[in-house]
């Protein structure tokens, strides 16, 4: 593909995809959703404690014997 | 004397700002979220050319941004740091869907477009265009969207792809080669 070749393609393509003119700005105030997402996400529990719950379950699932220990510890 | 002096002040509360939002304080991200939505916005539009998605994305820039703030660092600036992120999670929206289903009616008729259409070519030859570039890899389209289309600086492209110059050169090369092919696979000649 020479020069040629690619500037008449990047115009078919400007022809194709108009470019975004100006300074487009969001149609709604977005701080809302954004705040929404962020107490979502903090009410889910981190990867790190499913890890711990799956080893606590493995571990009593592997040696019931460790169930009044952990009791013990509750 | 006092307009002289404002520009030192407003520099002081930015940094007192992104100190404090590298803290994780939420006060100080909502005044950074307001003051760069904007810039983020009109990055991400032009990356997935869907005013909803945009929103969407906007959002979800400023909730990773939010997530990662003890890792900012305030010397190197908000701005270029969110265009990151956003381009990030533009990509990964790019990802997640099929070409045909992201390219909506509204891409096509984009109404903060001009209307600059070169008569001699047809509405088919540049539905088929579209159509061939949002079947490209997302990595290749994103460069080809944001430096070919945008006309956005290469600089400014690697810096929010977190690739080198040569490598977004190289991704907009193979970029238009395969959207070339695929044309030419439809009888469509450019």
């Amino acid at each position: 593909m020479n020069a040629h070749d690619e500037d008449r393609l990047k115009k078919l393509l400007r022809e194709a995809l108009p470019p975004v003119e100006g300074e487009p700005e969001p149609g709604r105030d977005l701080w809302p959703a954004v705040l929404k997402r962020l107490d979502e996400k903090s009410a889910a529990p981190p990867w790190f404690d499913w890890a711990l719950l799956a080893g606590l379950v493995g571990l009593v699932a592997f040696f019931p014997a460790s169930i009044p220990v952990l009791l013990y510890y509750l | 004397m006092a307009r002289d002096a404002q520009p030192g002040a407003d520099e002081r509360e930015s940094r007192k700002h992104l100190l404090a939002f590298r803290q994780g304080d939420v006060d100080a991200f909502e005044t950074l979220f307001r003051r760069h939505q904007g810039a983020v916005y009109g990055w991400v539009l032009r990356i997935v050319r869907n005013p909803a998605t945009a929103d969407e994305l906007t959002v979800e820039t400023f909730w990773r941004v939010y997530r990662a703030h003890a890792r900012f660092e305030p010397a190197h600036g908000f701005e270029g740091w969110a265009r990151r992120i956003a381009t990030r999670a533009a990509l990964d929206w790019m990802r997640g869907r099929r070409a045909e289903v992201e390219l909506t009616g509204e891409l096509l008729t984009d109404p903060a477009a001009p209307a600059v259409a070169d008569p001699a070519v047809s509405a088919e030859i540049r539905l088929k265009t579209a159509l061939a570039f949002a079947r490209l890899p997302p990595k290749l389209r994103i460069a080809a969207t944001l430096a070919v289309v945008e006309e956005q600086s290469q600089r400014e492209v690697a810096e929010a792809l977190g690739i080198s110059l040569a490598a977004v050169k190289l991704r907009v090369f193979r970029a238009l080669r395969l959207l070339r092919k695929d044309l030419e696979r439809q009888g469509i000649r450019p």
